[in-house]
């Protein structure tokens, strides 16, 4: 294993392969504020030339987090298909990212790959790609998953309808729902953020959602993304549920910052499969994002990057339905500004997909960083194009609860009209059922509301 | 016992708060969303918009968003931002006869990228501190730009007076009020290990949301040292014209303090 090399007459060496990993990153500012970011452009460079050498088996044997410490690491370690990672163990990671962009190489030749890949390896392979590498490879790869429904198939791109609510107010909810649905928001999910993290508060919203699904009987599925233990504790005391959602870190000690561990996921799996509302099989939904271990104090010295690619190792340990990150929240100490969101965004829907896992992405920014709605749209169009299962809609982009801005009910058509996509099939066919949607557009009716205020009485 | 200054600071607040309502409304009609054209049931939309403050009924074009919608979204972004990168009008800061410390951020790059630097004060600001502040209050109050310079320029002028008069007619000692520039609100406990105040209180502008970029929140905390845990700090939130009025808050500030000095608590250890 070589750790340094010389790029135009001058000398880089590299501590360890966590060193390498980090510096090899495109510029974060949660890379510098950790002090793991590379100190020039040429040693960012160096760094990429030595990874490009380094072997798939060098990053597995050199996981950023010991395994002694971290049961994220043993899982991802434990699960590992031994029959995948042995044929390709000794390729350098610059081979993996030819074999990935190559012709020869076939979609179920890299969702076959993706198995016996640590999350370091699916890191170092991104590190060397560029943007639109990682559209292209993004794009050769579709993951699905089955809830209710059916997401990820090749021609759709779906939303996460998000109709939040500054108090919770179901009659609140309810209207910018049927403002997203009025859009023809919603098929990956109708989904809340909640206020108040209590098991009945999220009972009474729960039970509201479920009302409007089968009123309607809209194709999809339902969540409120409370806590995990206290949707557990809802789902137990008998509210209707789709999926259960959490927040997950790439490491042990950033999961119990966020108040949980592998056993309480395990549990809700359970607990989803024997009281849970959907079909299945897949009945989780995570949310993560760049930096998010550094802001627990839980990234033990290593890249953003290679964290989050652990949140996606851990992730697919439970077969969710739906994994994004929420690339722009976490602010500019982390992603400073429109570059760093998209390439995070990129970054982030490729490593995903070739972890095996159904992503999508919250698209969005605050405003104390150098972002804008044009940027948003950049992303969201980009990420169309990388084939990303959903994106997120809120009205008109701004979330009045989370007070961030994302991507708005009025987003995804365009990008659908204008890459020849299509809402999941059955959630399609019933927007034409409800006079929302012909011919792949939206009707002159779409957008108003009232449509289904006038249905419900 | 009633405090006659007091009474007379939350009146003079109270009838500029009905002034300001007035004309709100009317500057607020300038760029409005659209709205959408024939609703199936116009008086069910307009119920619906009473339940939520979320921009919805605004219609389209194809499937994009109308213009004005558009540019009121615009507009509420570029006021938001706007707050986020001025400085505090140093005009404001005179009239309340507030001096200024930097933190060790020194820019606002600096500030908004490097949130340790943010929560220190070099030796210099120390010195300037000591020299000026009264020492050992029972409160001391400051206020800070945090992320939001609106915020500041909105509520400094009439909850900082409420909070001072409202310490003294409670008999406690009050601390000389600052601004501090560039500063996190862990700062803080910084300032409460150089003042030796028992609960140090500082009003920090919110990072702004579209609905407003004057939101102030006031993080308080009993007997800080710099490394306090955060679930230490009791928070009042949400302070702005149309969220906790500046009386409102004020008032409610002044009894966690009373609540504080009498259990020597402050966050999660505070019994409310």
């Amino acid at each position: 294993m070589r750790l340094d090399t010389t790029i135009l007459g001058k000398s880089y060496s590299f501590r360890s392969v966590k060193d390498v990993l980090a510096k090899a990153n495109e510029e974060k500012s949660g890379d510098i504020l950790a002090g793991v970011a590379a100190t020039s452009d040429m040693e960012r460079i160096a760094a990429k030339e030595v990874l490009s050498n380094l072997l798939v088996r060098d990053l597995r044997e050199n996981p950023v987090v010991p395994y002694e410490e971290d049961e994220v690491t043993r899982m991802n370690q434990d699960s590992l298909d031994m029959d995948v990672y042995n044929n390709i163990k000794n390729w350098t990671i610059a081979e993996l990212r030819e074999y990935i962009l190559g012709y020869d190489s076939t979609e179920a030749d890299i969702r076959r790959l993706g198995r016996g890949l640590t999350a370091e390896a699916v890191s170092a392979v991104t590190k060397l790609m560029t943007n639109l590498d990682l559209i292209y490879g993004a794009n050769k790869v579709r993951v699905e998953a089955t809830c209710n429904t059916t997401i990820g198939k090749r021609g759709t791109m779906a939303t996460r309808l998000q109709p939040n609510h500054s108090t919770d107010n179901v009659e609140g909810i309810t209207a910018s729902l049927f403002e997203g649905l009025s859009y023809g928001n919603g098929d990956a999910l109708l989904g809340v953020n909640p206020v108040n993290d209590t098991s009945a508060s999220l009972g009474e919203v729960l039970r509201r959602l479920d009302e409007i699904k089968r009123t309607f009987e809209i194709p999809t599925q339902i969540c409120v993304l409370g806590h995990i233990t206290t949707q557990i504790e809802a789902v137990k005391n008998g509210a209707p549920c789709d999926m259960i959602f959490q927040s997950i870190a790439g490491s042990e000690k950033g999961n119990r910052a966020f108040g949980f561990s592998k056993d309480t996921v395990e549990e809700a799996v359970l607990v989803m499969r024997e009281k849970g509302t959907a079909k299945g099989p897949d009945r989780m939904y995570f949310e993560t994002g760049q930096g998010s271990e550094l802001s627990s104090d839980a990234h033990f010295g290593a890249d953003q990057v290679t964290m989050e690619a652990r949140c996606y190792a851990f992730a697919r340990e439970f077969h969710p339905f739906m994994v994004n990150t929420v690339v722009g929240f976490i602010g500019p100490e982390y992603l400073y500004d429109s570059k760093q969101v998209i390439r995070a965004g990129l970054e982030d829907h490729f490593m995903g997909k070739l972890s095996g896992i159904p992503m999508g992405c919250d698209c969005c920014y605050t405003n104390h960083m150098m972002a804008d709605q044009n940027d948003i749209d950049n992303l969201a169009f980009l990420l169309g194009g990388a084939g990303i299962n959903y994106i997120i809609g809120v009205p008109t982009s701004d979330d009045i609860m989370l007070n961030y801005q994302t991507t708005a009910y009025h987003d995804i058509q365009a990008i659908r009209e204008i890459q020849g996509l299509h809402p999941i099939r059955e959630f399609e066919l019933w927007c034409e059922k409800m006079g929302i949607m012909e011919n792949g557009r939206l009707t002159k009716r779409a957008g108003d509301a009232t449509l289904f205020t006038t249905l419900r009485r | 016992m009633i405090d006659e200054k007091l009474v007379q600071l939350i009146t003079e607040e109270v009838l500029r708060q009905l002034e300001e309502r007035n004309f709100d409304r009317e500057k607020r009609q300038v760029l409005g969303e659209s709205a959408l054209k024939d609703p199936l049931d116009p008086d069910s939309l307009a119920r619906m918009k009473k339940r939520t403050t979320a921009r919805i009924g605004v219609g389209k074009c194809g499937p994009r968003l109308n213009t004005q919608t558009l540019l009121k979204l615009r507009a509420d972004h570029a006021s938001a931002r706007d707050s986020v990168f001025a400085d505090v009008d140093q005009k404001v800061l005179d009239r309340m006869g507030l001096f200024t410390v930097v933190t060790d951020a020194g820019d606002k790059n600096t500030y908004l990228t490097r949130p340790d630097l943010g929560r220190h004060l070099n030796d210099e600001a120390v010195q300037v501190l000591k020299t000026k502040c009264v020492m050992d209050p029972d409160v001391q109050i400051y206020v800070s730009d945090g992320l939001s310079s609106a915020a500041v320029e909105a509520n400094v002028e009439r909850i900082l007076p409420i909070l001072i008069e409202g310490c003294k007619g409670l008999g406690l000692k009050v601390g000389t009020p600052f601004f501090m520039k560039f500063g996190r609100v862990a700062a803080q406990d910084q300032v409460a290990e150089i003042t030796g105040a028992k609960i140090t209180c500082v009003l920090i502008g919110e990072r702004p949301g579209l609905a407003t970029a004057e939101s102030m929140s006031a993080y308080i905390v009993y007997n800080g040292y710099v490394g306090i845990p955060e679930a230490k700090r009791t928070v009042v939130s949400n302070i702005h014209k149309d969220g906790l009025t500046a009386v409102e808050a004020g008032a409610y500030i002044v009894e966690m303090f009373q609540l504080m000095l009498d259990q020597k608590a402050s966050g999660v250890d505070l019994v409310k």
